[in-house]
């Protein structure tokens, strides 16, 4: 299988507080790979790390086989116009209208577009994520679950080949979990996207992997497949699956 | 937080306190450093922005308003009532040497020179300022920031050059603005108070004000609005620890550029004197 993202002997701290420790993983293209772990014990520090918001102390984090150290402002950005990100709180921006919300990275990565353009991939994509003529709406008038869908339609909006989902279902009611793990693999299913997923919610976590990472002791202990970590006789791992005990975390 | 103490021999306690004191000093001083660090890099990335990218024009244009919507009526209020103050301070002042004809003069030199950039750009921190860290503060709470960058977006570009830019116009217009109030406020208290007719207190004013009084309190107001603007952007993009966070952030903000405005103030005045 061919690795879009790689993780090589990552280490990151904040102060004394040493998050990640020669953390290695691959991520495979078209794959929905799910990170678990404590809170606090660097999930979202890895999401920044990908997008180059955060450096890494040492080590290389790789998008596509390039370095992201090595790449030029330019080519940042254009590797984010590659990453959609549906944020925990969804971030959509209070002062803009939901169309301006999903039209945001169009206007910023393809300037030649025009109007009528944006247009109409604003609406097919709120179409895809259930929310046909929201667009004038503003993101106060909003539901959880619906900014939830908005931002998920801002993430998918450049077509991009990785969607990351920080806690895709953090605060949302059963109802809308499913429905969020729905469009999760259906994107996968239409779109053939990668699928990075963080999540303390186990059942979200199997309804929509492919494969499991956890983050412990500042480093990935487990990957594997869903069926391999049912299987894992690690006991955090066992513990962790099951809720059963804390993992050490704050 | 922990607190330095040094294993010096005499008594714990009274050593125990100095070290205290001395540390918090330090501590207090390096942090100081960071922040001047901080904002001086904002600033010089922010300059950079400017000339190298695009201007969000939408949002300047939508900043420009808001400030001068925000601040209008505000910077009129505080302009006419020191108008109206300082004539009547001088009346009594100038009287006592039989000089109260000449108010006009002192309160349109004090006005043109000092009182409207100060006081104009005072109020542009307490409301603009503050205004620009918490909603920058919430952004950042709310990972808004963090989604400009995943976006491929620059936030400097996106947010503070905006913000920079309109704070930094709207300064010096609205200090203009407070020339003239401030003068029209001394003219009311003149004509009642010292008994000069309206047209000897604007032959007056007129006779004294020179172009360099008029041009020291723009470039004056000119940089205390860059001042406020980038000091409330970095407090703002600094915000740490939720709402609660937002409120620090906004205090600081207003505090700092208040600061800002009197210590900047002093030089300003000395290197605009020796040119």
């Amino acid at each position: 299988m061919v690795s879009i993202i790689e993780f090589k002997k990552v280490s990151k701290a904040f102060g004394d507080n040493k998050v990640l420790e020669a953390a290695d993983v691959s991520i495979f293209k078209g794959e929905t790979i799910t990170i678990i772990g404590g809170s606090g014990k660097g999930k979202t520090v890895l999401l920044k790390l990908l997008l180059g918001v955060l450096h890494p102390d040492s080590g290389h984090v790789y998008f596509k086989g390039q370095a992201l150290d090595s790449m030029s402002e330019r080519e940042l950005s254009k590797m984010r116009s590659q990453i959609g990100m549906l944020f925990q709180g969804a971030a959509l921006f209070d002062s803009l209208t939901v169309r301006e919300n999903v039209a945001y990275p169009l206007r910023e990565h393809f300037r030649d577009y025009s109007e009528e353009k944006i247009s109409q991939i604003v609406a097919e994509k709120l179409k895809l994520v259930g929310l046909p003529g929201v667009e004038s709406m503003m993101p106060a008038d909003l539901s959880g679950g619906m900014k939830k869908r908005v931002g998920l339609a801002r993430a998918i909006a450049t077509n991009p080949d990785v969607i990351l989902y920080d806690e895709p279902t953090t605060g949302l009611d059963p109802a809308n979990t499913k429905r969020i793990c729905m469009l999760i693999k259906s994107l996968q299913e239409k779109l053939g996207v990668t699928s990075i997923v963080v999540t303390h919610d186990m059942q979200a976590a199997f309804d929509v992997t492919d494969r499991l990472a956890m983050i412990h002791d500042r480093h990935f202990g487990f990957v594997g497949t869903k069926d391999e970590a049912r299987s894992s006789q690690d006991p955090l791992v066992k513990n962790f699956i099951r809720g059963e005990m804390e993992t050490g975390d704050g | 937080m922990a607190s330095y103490t040094f294993n010096i021999p005499g008594s714990d306690a009274a050593q125990g306190l100095s070290a205290t004191f001395f540390g918090g000093i330090g501590r207090r001083m390096l942090s100081t450093i960071k922040q001047v660090g901080g904002i001086t890099e904002l600033g010089i990335s922010a300059i950079k922005v400017i000339f190298t990218k695009r201007l969000a024009f939408d949002e300047f244009s939508r900043q420009l308003y808001v400030i001068g919507n925000r601040s209008f009526s505000i910077v009129a209020l505080i302009a006419l009532f020191t108008g109206l103050v300082m004539a009547l301070q001088l009346t009594v002042g100038l009287g006592r040497f039989g000089l109260k004809l000449y108010v006009g003069q002192v309160v349109a030199l004090a006005v043109f020179r000092e009182l409207a950039p100060v006081l104009s750009s005072l109020m542009i921190a307490a409301r603009v300022g503050s205004g620009i860290a918490a909603e920058l503060g919430s952004m950042v709470v709310t990972e808004q920031v963090l989604a400009i960058e995943a976006m491929g977006a620059n936030p400097v570009q996106k947010l503070v050059v905006p913000r920079l830019l309109a704070t930094t116009i709207a300064a010096p217009i609205l200090t203009i603005m407070a020339d003239i109030i401030g003068i029209m406020g001394g003219m009311v208290i003149a004509v009642r108070e010292a008994g000069v007719t309206p047209q000897f207190y604007m032959d007056q004013v007129r006779t004294t004000l020179t172009q360099d009084d008029f041009t020291s309190g723009v470039t004056k107001a000119f940089f205390f609005g860059f001042l406020v603007a980038i000091i409330s952007c970095f407090e703002g993009l600094q915000t740490q620890g939720g709402t609660e966070g937002v409120g620090r952030a906004t205090t600081r903000a207003v505090v700092l550029s208040s600061i800002a405005i009197f210590v900047s103030d002093f030089f300003l005045t000395k290197l605009i004197l020796y040119f």
